[in-house]
């Protein structure tokens, strides 16, 4: 990125699911990469989480979903976040996610999707790379 | 060097030439630690155990402390039960597996509930979008219910059910149930999870405030404790707080001072002692480690029959025994070269055995990618049926008492375990322990540092930060629960709610609502409500009426 403005990423937990372990990690690892992470705390609808990612202005949301609920909620993600003209914020995510729902998630809109054991480096290093770069 | 018969560790290794030795046989590592990054010495002998007096810290199996089990024959006399958690999809798909896996030698069921069901939303609940039947079976009424237990009988079975914070709900249907079946309630035996604490410690699956659930837990014992004696009403779990990244210690103390909470709230609430904490189970997890999971089982029962006899003056030995349930760690699998886990399972497995658990569930190979197919389900069954009957590991009670290295690590568990409780006391209680967010913040940390261990590549997992494959392709197929599994249950739903008696619906909720409010045992009027088919939602709500709900504070 050009400027010196750090990398803003809300780290997202939608659906009924309570299991944050994933997500408490990434968010303190991003911030130890040097990004400013915004956790939304559990069980945040899909507006919720568009409706936070605009008020905190973020490049980037990592969406954590253990319970299978993936495929309803992230193409909403995705959806409102581009219908409030956040056309450039990166999505991503994370958790137990079968492998033939990968092609349609990112055919939907979601830039990457992280299985169990992908290192907290790599996915900084994503979220550095892909990111748009503002002025 | 190989060691004679009666070599001592000395002899093998004499102090003089340990030096010259160490640097013709360098160690691989500067440290050995374990997957809770607990340091482990090189070699464990008498000096390491100078404090274990064997009457009083070991004694015989069936003895106080009961270290080394709480049965004098051990698996001898019974082996354990072999109880495989399913839920999946409809309660009739879930019925079908649960007849399959008694079929195939299971002896016990245990249900897992889908999310919906675990926060006492019914399934035409908006929140409910995309959840129903995936992480579990769904059910929102008695009518799911007797379609889920249909042609199972309660009184010959034995059931755990996984819920919690809707837990009396689910104790009544299951009780309903087993009524219409004709079923005596007074035979009934089984578990409801029914750990409130350990989901605002770690699972997060909370509906009202900690103190309104402390008291609803406090109800189902009473209410069992009278009329289903041979239920237990709670299962102390571990299991979630070390897959939230606890380490093995930080699991088995916060669990046990769990226990102890209940313990004390039951006998503030006038309950005796002796009648209902012989009714507490608890549940623990088996993850990599094996020696440190051995440890970990022999310490809890060692220390929970010393915090019964000292801290509330139990004499009877039921009241000081701790009975546990054991699972293997799902926070272990992997999903690449998944069948690796088939091995990770086994050896898990094998350590919960030799710690002497009551009952077991193996995790299937394939639940690091999505619900184990019956596949997976059968191999993750044979696996016990294997250690059970192959291995001869059950021929001879507590196999590994007296080894140094599980005595010093039994010892060392007791002792970290102790401490824990000295820093809980000193806040006020487990209740007031988790309102500061104290045992989150540390499940938090030691979570950080295990993942940080492994980037730094202190830990092993083969196949995923070692020995990992390029361009794997996931060859495994996978259960696949699709929407049409909601419209069915909303379908189910509707017809329940055209069929019932509207009035005695409204007015059996009422009940629960003046049970709630006037702080009398809310288990005879939710009873009620069930039976009128009155649903989960519906009777949830109510009680969310007068308790309110639950806001997790910043941690």
């Amino acid at each position: 990125m050009p400027s010196n403005r750090k990398i803003r990423v809300l780290v997202a937990k939608p659906g009924l699911d309570g299991h944050d372990r994933g997500a408490k990690v990434i968010a303190r690892a991003l911030r130890d990469a040097g990004m400013e992470v915004i956790y939304t705390g559990l069980r945040q609808t899909p507006e919720m989480i568009a409706a936070a990612a605009l008020q905190e202005d973020v490049d980037a949301v990592g969406v954590s979903i253990l319970s299978g609920a993936h495929n309803t909620l992230c193409p909403r993600i995705v959806s409102l976040l581009r219908d409030q003209g956040l056309t450039d914020t990166l999505v991503v995510l994370g958790g137990i996610v079968p492998q033939e729902d990968i092609p349609k998630l990112k055919a939907q809109g979601v830039a990457e999707v992280f299985l169990p054991g992908t290192s907290t480096q790599d996915i900084a290093e994503f979220i550095r790379a892909n990111v748009k770069p503002r002025d | 060097m190989q060691p004679t018969k009666n070599a001592t560790a000395e002899e093998i290794e004499p102090k003089a030439k340990s030096a010259d030795s160490l640097k013709r046989q360098a160690e691989r590592k500067t440290s050995f630690r374990t997957v809770s990054l607990d340091e482990i010495n090189r070699l464990y002998d008498s000096s390491n155990i100078a404090d274990l007096d064997l009457d009083r810290d070991l004694a015989s199996p069936g003895q106080f402390p009961y270290t080394r089990g709480i049965h004098a024959t051990g698996y001898r006399g019974k082996l354990w039960t072999m109880r495989q958690f399913a839920g999946f999809s409809t309660p009739e798909e879930t019925n079908g597996r649960f007849k399959y896996l008694l079929r195939e030698g299971q002896n016990g069921l245990s249900v897992a509930y889908d999310l919906p069901a675990l926060m006492g939303y019914d399934a035409d609940s908006p929140l409910s979008e995309g959840e129903v039947g995936k992480c579990g079976v769904a059910v929102s009424s008695l009518a799911d219910m007797e379609a889920l237990f249909d042609g199972i009988p309660l009184e010959d079975v034995t059931v755990s059910q996984t819920i919690n914070a809707p837990a009396s709900v689910f104790l009544a249907m299951y009780l309903v149930v087993a009524e219409k079946q004709g079923a005596d309630w007074k035979k009934i035996s089984g578990t409801l999870q029914n750990d409130i604490l350990k989901e605002y410690i770690a699972q997060k699956e909370w509906i009202y405030p900690i103190r309104s659930a402390m008291k609803l837990v406090i109800d189902t014992f009473e209410f069992c404790t009278e009329q289903v004696p041979r239920y237990n009403p709670i299962s102390v779990s571990g299991y979630h707080i070390r897959e939230a990244g606890a380490t093995a210690l930080q699991e088995l103390a916060f669990t046990l001072r769990d226990g102890i909470e209940y313990v004390d709230w039951g006998i503030r609430a006038g309950l005796d002692l002796e009648k209902f904490v012989p009714r507490i189970s608890f549940f623990f997890n088996a993850h990599n480690d094996f020696f440190e999971e051995i440890a970990k089982y022999r310490a809890a029962r060692r220390i929970w029959a010393r915090v019964m006899r000292d801290r509330f003056g139990a004499v009877s030995e039921r009241t000081m025994q701790l009975r546990f349930h054991t699972q293997t760690a799902g926070v272990s699998l992997t999903v690449q070269q998944p069948l690796n886990n088939i091995v990770r399972v086994a050896i898990q497995a094998l350590a919960g055995v030799l710690g002497g658990t009551q009952s077991l569930h193996t995790d299937a190979f394939d639940e690091a990618l999505a619900l184990p197919t019956d596949k997976a389900a059968l191999i993750a069954l044979r696996t016990q049926q294997i250690i059970a009957e192959e291995t001869g590991v059950g021929n001879t009670v507590d196999p590994l008492g007296g080894s140094y290295f599980v005595e010093a690590q039994t010892n060392k568990m007791e002792q970290g375990a102790l401490d824990y409780f000295d820093r809980i006391d000193a806040m006020g209680g487990m209740v007031e322990a988790v309102e500061k967010g104290f045992p989150q913040r540390e499940i938090q940390e030691s979570a950080y540092q295990y993942q940080k261990a492994l980037e730094r590549g202190e830990q092993t997992i083969v196949g995923v930060n070692k020995y990992a494959m390029q361009g794997e392709i996931q060859e495994v197929p996978t259960l696949v629960i699709d929407e049409s599994v909601r419209h069915q249950q909303v379908e189910r739903l509707e017809q329940t709610r055209a069929r019932r008696d509207a009035g005695e619906v409204s007015r059996t909720l009422d009940s629960v609502r003046k049970a709630a409010q006037r702080g009398e045992n809310t288990m005879p009027s939710t009873i009620e409500a069930v039976r009128a088919y009155a649903t989960l939602g519906e009777i949830c709500s109510a009680l969310r009426d007068v308790y309110g709900v639950y806001e997790e504070p910043a941690i």
